[in-house]
């Protein structure tokens, strides 16, 4: 699960370099998720735009890289693909979470 | 009787050999004509069904062979998924609940969304423990929902 990141002012983009994020893959990913985002902004945007395919192992694991953030920082998802964008609906986090369709209208979002 | 079109693939019930037949086999439907509306909600249930005989039906047993049998008709997708791992408890189909989202962070659910999408995605679901062997059953109607 190979994830990069860079960091813009007062935000860390972690982007996903992989096309899918499920069951095999969702300890691996809140691992590096967790290595990723150390010690890094208050604000992370996790750039989706390259996964087509998430399930809910994928998306616990997104809820849970969430919490290891703590709560003096957020995690906001950019680059949701329909699919993917559907099952962050029917689960209802998309109450939970601020989604972005493209990463530039994450960044250009107040960050509040 | 109606047959439709068949596509079957079996593999062994662990996460890395789920998570590519997964992918196989949606591919495969898709190419069989599966409409492309209905391709990702196939994908995901099947992901999760797949998922559930891989992390629980399999627990603390040798993983053995899954099997999924999909009959493609014009109007409807039958999947039946068998597997000779641990019966569902009580026999039961879970009601799939999503599970309150809480009011703080640390109360935010990691998990329990799998049944919960299968009942979401799928017209129907039938079960069946019979000489050792679940049989799972998701029919999927492509009828157009508001």
């Amino acid at each position: 699960m190979a994830l990069t990141s860079t960091t813009n002012d007062a935000t860390q983009i972690i982007k996903v370099h992989c096309d899918r994020i499920d069951a095999a893959m969702a300890i691996q990913f809140k691992e590096n998720m967790r290595g990723e985002a150390e010690g890094g902004a208050p604000r992370v945007v996790l750039d989706l735009t390259n996964v087509e395919f998430i399930d809910s192992s994928g998306l616990g694991a997104i809820v849970a890289s969430m919490k290891q953030l703590g709560s003096d920082r957020r995690l906001d998802l950019a680059g949701l693909q329909p699919f993917v964008e559907k099952v962050f609906r029917l689960t209802r986090m998309d109450t939970v979470f601020k989604l972005y369709p493209t990463l530039d209208d994450a960044l250009s979002a107040a960050t509040d | 009787m109606q047959t439709g079109k068949c596509l079957d693939l079996s593999f062994l019930a662990t996460q890395s050999k789920a998570s590519a037949g997964v992918a196989r086999i949606s591919q495969d439907l898709e190419a069989q004509g599966l409409p492309a509306p209905w391709a990702g909600d196939v994908k995901i249930a099947l992901a999760e069904a797949i998922n559930n005989v891989v992390e629980h039906a399999y627990a603390g047993l040798t993983p053995a062979e899954v099997e999924i049998r999909c009959q493609l008709h014009k109007t409807w997708l039958d999947v039946l998924i068998t597997d000779t791992g641990n019966p569902l408890p009580g026999l039961c189909i879970p009601d799939g609940i999503l599970a309150p989202l809480g009011s703080t962070l640390s109360e935010l659910p990691e998990g329990g969304f799998g049944w919960f999408l299968i009942h979401e995605l799928t017209s129907e679901i039938r079960y069946e423990r019979s000489n050792g062997r679940n049989r799972l059953s998701l029919r999927f109607d492509f009828v157009q929902t508001v």
